[in-house]
């Protein structure tokens, strides 16, 4: 039975229930509400049946590889090899996408009558086949047919709203930033391959002697910015605040969920799999490139009013927090002690799942919000918990769960990333122990600047009193979407109350790579669900915490209400505000409760403030009629990066048309000139 | 900073005591329902003041601020000032109400819980004071809102008020010395 | 025996700290040449409040009510997991000192957005002041702790504090430090000067107390409890984690006995010295804080770095 469900036949039965969708939705595309269920539906089951395929894998520890037929071409081969590692990452695609299609049944009527379903389903389900190829193949044109797949059908995607201009330059950027990221790709791949002779990922390893030591560097060089620049690492992050917002919210959950960790899952493919031995120069820069992600990611993520940008902010910042995770594990592997390097894979594995999780279930109550509300300015929400009374529950939980507050999921992955880098701080030499002490620091910063962002959205969003008037038509969401955010919003609970036995599964796959086999675990969890690294360090529990906090809330509830004073009454009042009566205007906004933190913080951020004033009467100047304030963020990245990359590139494009002049006899000339250097090199 | 603390160690402390106050001569004046028993005995331990300045000439507020100082101290009887009238169990409240402190001070009202007292200091708080039958004012504290308890005076003195609060909570009857 | 200690550890936080917060005020009120009110008084002011009805605004949700009641519990819990008194209790489960640190935020999270909740202009500039400084706060709070649990390679709370035996060959200098860099969080963490006045009226110098403006009765008995925790928890860990002294290794009536007159007297000294601190300076602008916050991580950092 097993067999059968992590056969060939079954991966490609998979790939096939999504195919079937996309042309089953292009097919019924006339008809709306047709093609919305042929979507969802076949997305579900591929997504269920991509689950069992992925959990029947890493609980057997059974991996596939298989080839799909020899193609004419010499280097193009569709193989496909799904070790434990791709297993964890179709799970992860499949529990994403099932509950991203159960929230879509109810979110995409919001786009009946304006724009085609038909192509929204299409595209949506080439997304995902262009995911589960890129996670399982084997061969690297195969990979990069697969990565091109998955690019172009998200941008699609994010210009799918395209009556909004900003949408329309937002997929622009995108486009153009990804394809710069798969040309590093292709040339870290021509390389490896002009020392190696091959394409396919099983032969690179095993060739991988003959690559010499300087290749390897610029390789890895080329890799991450190539990977980084789909998975949103500073300072190749510039697409992500603009992209995700654009894209409709349960393809904004699937992109930033799971998209950018397919680039992180190339890293870890190429880095730990492929190319070992390292040297211990990688994981340093990718603990920094880490920390100063996770540091602005956040930092970013306080100053918007837009609540998708705030969320894609804060991916940029957690994808920091995984970096540091996985640069902690190259760290290790290069020095040798592959038990602090099992311990690190473990973190940052278990961060990608939960971020998946938890910023999934943001970006769908995100969604739902804004579907109600049609802005995505935070600035004009409030009050929304007494209409949607349980989205704002599942917001908050997602909330929680980003801000590494137990007993959720995200501290769990957070203390394991904090445990690797303490042992980091204990054993290494030096400098090595200085980059991870600044790792440490920054990670312990971007989690209590993340509690802070996360208390401005909740807070602006669902709390109080409304800020505009069109809060007061704002209904509850429907029972699909409430349906996909209650799971998620469960399964964050559940993940953190059995990390142990998610650490286990961790372990095993990452057993599963040649380095590890046969090492001590150095992270060990016990029956009942406590944590332990070390011998002694340390350990934690969830299931007691809990536990633990549910019984004293519940007795201290009991105590507190009916035991003392029983006879109190509760009256509702008025907000004491010193007596004066109270509009929405007198509530703090976004801005104003982030500014204290973006004044400290001013050297980074650069704000910066501009007064207007307008008169009643300009000659005399006493009686001002309005004022306008613009406060203003000074984007870093774009003044002192891009723009000067972009002077170069333009000044450098101007002087190469001269050589276009438009003369004959010129272009004569450089045909004798490529003939004779022809001849030379040839002869 | 050495300096500083031998100084204030060296300062003789002159607080005033209860002792021989005789509290059967104050002046306080009580109005409406009686303050139950229970309710005394409540705040008798502690007791949190909410001060309203309803559009006093600040007289009264300068010896409120009075019976805070080393001399009078009234935070040794477990009184003190709060920040919020939802925190409060008394407010006392000063001036004659102008008009536009009226929705302001029945807000205060309404924002302080059960059980509550509500005292009213100063002749201009009673009934209009030096303000009376003016155009602005309201005429006295219990036009707007119920009070239990009038002190008289233009303004009282610190003592006056301190002994006045003590007689509202029947502490001098209870307390032997200190 | 076994269970009384318990009980004792359990029961020791809510009961002890409201007499800390009197201790406070009183050495306070010498200071300014008062009397001030006895120790007992927070204990009367509780019971008071615990009698009074409640108003609730009418723009508050199921969040400003149940605020409290999670406050409080954390703190209890919290208080319970830390090593008050006794050292032995090693296979507790919650003994990690992240745990412990982020169960605090959880406090912080819930009270930032009850003062957000009621829609009041205080609420609000006081749940982002608050924000902001435990946001700073919490990188020296984490490096202050992981500089003893280096010291002492364990990172439970319990097995550090039990380390007296060797304070021969333990560093002194890195704890010292790391003891500078942990107080000044103490003083953020709990209110007190110069990061927040706690007997302020003036709600432009307000950040905890801005929060709670809206609440009364039982609920704001609750959250006053828990903030007289919270800094009880965080005086008696900087006193065992740093001069466990005294501390109870063993199971016997004498360890106990001086197990708890040692924590007695090192609170007692804790509460000293932030009475007499809050007596001599004043409290500083809110952006000459950050510099405070970075000063302590600094003082860790260097700690950690002193250790090896």
């Amino acid at each position: 039975m097993i067999d059968i469900i992590t056969s060939q036949m079954s991966f490609v039965s998979l790939l096939s229930f999504f195919a079937i969708g996309a042309i089953g939705s292009l097919i019924l595309r006339k008809n709306d509400q047709l093609s919305n269920l042929c979507i969802s539906f076949f997305a579900i089951i591929g997504s269920i049946w991509g689950l069992i395929f992925s959990i029947s894998s890493l609980l057997t520890g059974h991996s596939l590889s298989f080839v799909v037929n020899k193609s004419a071409y010499k280097f193009l081969s569709l193989s496909f090899n799904i070790d434990l590692l791709s297993s964890f990452f179709i799970f992860v695609i499949s529990l994403i996408v099932l509950f991203c299609s159960i929230y879509g049944i109810g979110y995409v009527k919001h786009y009946y009558e304006k724009y085609s379903i038909g192509a929204l389903g299409f595209f949506y389900n080439i997304f995902i086949i262009g995911m589960l190829l890129v996670v399982s193949s084997s061969n690297a044109i195969f990979f990069l047919i697969a990565w091109e797949i998955m690019s172009i059908a998200s941008y699609l995607l994010v210009v799918y709203d395209r009556n909004d201009e900003k949408n329309v330059k937002a997929g622009f950027l995108y486009l153009i930033m990804t394809h710069v990221g798969t040309v590093f790709i292709i040339i870290s791949f021509l390389l490896m391959y002009k020392f190696t002779g091959t394409f396919d990922f099983v032969t690179l390893k095993s060739n991988v002697n003959s690559i010499p030591l300087y290749i390897k560097d610029i390789v890895f060089v080329l890799a991450v910015i190539g990977f980084g620049t789909k998975a949103g690492i500073v300072p190749f992050h510039i697409w992500l605040p603009s992209a995700h917002p654009a894209a409709p919210s349960h393809v904004s959950a699937l992109m930033s969920g799971v998209m950018i960790k397919t680039g992180i899952y190339m890293m870890i493919r190429i880095f730990l799999d492929i190319l070992q031995p390292i040297p211990i120069w990688w994981g340093l820069a990718l603990l920094i490139l880490g920390a100063f992600s996770a540091l602005l990611g956040i930092l970013y993520a306080l100053t918007e009013y837009d609540i998708k940008r705030l969320l894609a902010y804060s991916s940029i910042e957690n994808i920091g927090i995984i970096l540091l995770g996985l640069g902690s594990t190259f760290v290790f592997t290069s020095l040798g002690a592959k038990s602090f390097a099992l311990l690190s894979l473990i973190a940052t594995l278990f961060h990608i799942l939960n971020h998946a999780i938890f910023k999934s279930l943001l970006f769908l109550g995100a969604g739902s919000v804004i579907n109600q509300t049609h802005t995505r300015n935070i600035e004009k929400l409030g009050g929304i918990i007494k209409y949607m009374p349980q989205t704002a529950f599942f917001f908050l939980i997602g909330s929680m769960a980003i801000s590494a507050l137990p007993p959720f999921n995200g501290f769990f992955s957070e203390w394991l990333i904090f445990q690797s880098l303490f042992q980091g701080i204990a054993l290494l030499g030096f400098h090595a122990k200085c980059i991870f002490i600044a790792s440490a620091g920054a990670l312990a910063f971007t989690g209590g600047l993340a509690l802070a962002c996360f208390v401005k959205a909740f807070g602006t969003i669902f709390l109080a009193r409304p800020r505009s008037l069109e809060i007061i038509h704002v209904k509850e969401s429907s029972i699909s979407l409430k349906i996909g955010m209650f799971a998620l919003a469960v399964l964050s609970l559940l993940f953190g109350l059995f990390s142990g036995y998610l650490i286990n599964i961790f372990e095993k796959i990452g057993k599963s790579f040649d380095g590890f086999k046969n090492i001590s675990s150095f992270v060990s969890s016990s029956s009942n669900q406590t944590i332990a690294v070390g011998e002694k360090f340390a350990s934690v529990s969830a299931s007691v915490f809990f536990i633990l906090f549910v019984s004293v809330i519940l007795l201290v509830i009991f105590v507190i209400k009916y035991v003392i004073n029983r006879k109190q009454r509760i009256k509702i009042g008025e907000t004491w505000d010193c007596g004066t009566d109270l509009t929405s205007r007198m509530e703090i906004t976004a801005t104003g409760f982030a500014r204290s933190l973006v004044i400290i913080f001013k050297g980074i951020l650069k704000p910066s403030i501009q007064h207007e004033i307008e008169y009643d009467d300009s000659e005399s100047r006493y009686l001002p009629k309005s004022r306008t304030v613009v406060l203003k963020m000074h984007d870093l990245y774009q003044y002192y990066f891009y723009q000067p990359l972009q002077k170069i590139l333009t000044g450098l494009s101007m002087r190469i048309k001269n050589i276009q002049s438009g003369n004959v006899n010129a272009y004569i000339l450089y045909i004798f000139i490529a003939l004779a250097v022809t001849l030379y090199s040839v002869l | 900073m050495i300096k500083f603390f031998l100084k204030i160690l060296k300062t003789s402390k002159n607080i005033i005591s209860i002792n021989n106050i005789d509290y059967k001569k104050t002046e306080i004046i009580e109005l409406g329902g009686k303050i139950q028993n229970k309710v005394k005995k409540l705040f008798k331990g502690s007791l949190a003041i909410r001060q309203v300045d309803a559009g006093s000439d600040n007289a009264c507020e300068q010896e409120l601020v009075a019976l805070s100082n080393a001399f009078y101290d009234v935070e040794r009887f477990g009184i003190h000032f709060v920040a919020s009238p939802k925190h409060a169990d008394m407010l006392l409240v000063t001036g004659p109400v102008t008009r536009n402190m009226a929705k302001s001070l029945k807000n205060a009202y309404e924002c302080t819980p059960d059980p509550k007292i509500i005292v009213a200091v100063g002749d201009d708080a009673i009934n209009g004071g030096l303000f009376k039958h003016s155009y602005a004012v309201l005429d006295g504290v219990d036009n707007v809102i119920p009070v239990n308890y009038q002190i008289p005076g233009d303004p009282p003195s610190p003592k006056t008020i301190l002994v006045s609060l003590l007689k509202i909570l029947e502490t001098l009857e209870n307390k032997t010395s200190k | 025996m076994i269970t009384l200690i318990w009980i004792i550890q359990i029961v020791l936080t809510p009961l002890a700290s409201p007499l800390c917060i009197g201790i406070i005020k009183k050495i306070k009120a010498k200071f300014q040449n008062r009397q001030g009110a006895s120790i007992f008084q927070p204990y009367r002011d509780l019971w008071k409040l615990l009698h009074k009805d409640e108003i609730i605004s009418k723009d508050a949700s199921w969040i400003f009510r149940s605020a409290p009641f999670i406050i409080f519990t954390i703190t209890l819990i919290v208080g319970a997991c830390i090593p008050l008194f006794a050292s032995f209790f090693k296979e507790m489960q919650i003994n990690d000192f992240l745990i412990i640190v982020y169960a605090l935020s959880i406090s912080t999270f819930f009270l930032a957005l009850a003062g957000m909740d009621t829609g009041s202009a205080f609420g609000g500039f006081g749940s982002s002041r608050e924000m902001t400084i435990s946001a700073l706060a919490e990188g020296g709070l984490i490096f202050s702790f992981l500089t003893v649990a280096l010291v002492n390679s364990s990172t439970n709370l319990f097995v550090i504090s039990e380390s007296t035996a060797l304070i021969q060959s333990r560093p002194i200098l890195p704890i010292i430090l790391a003891l500078f860099g942990f107080f000044i969080i103490l003083l953020a963490e709990t209110a007190r000067f110069p990061f927040d006045n706690p007997a302020t009226h003036l709600e432009l110098t307000m950040i905890h107390e801005a929060m709670i403006l809206e609440y009364s009765g039982k609920k704001l008995a609750l959250i006053e409890w828990a903030a007289a925790n919270k800094l009880f928890i965080f005086a008696a860990l900087g006193a065992n984690l740093f001069f466990p002294l005294g501390i109870a290794q063993t199971i016997s009536l004498n360890a106990i006995i001086i197990g708890i007159s040692a924590l007695v007297i090192k609170v007692f000294i804790v509460c000293l010295i932030i009475a007499v601190l809050e007596s001599s300076i004043a409290k500083y602008r809110f952006f000459r804080l950050p510099d405070l916050l970075i000063i302590s991580f600094i003082l860790n950092v260097v700690a950690i770095g002193l250790i090896y």
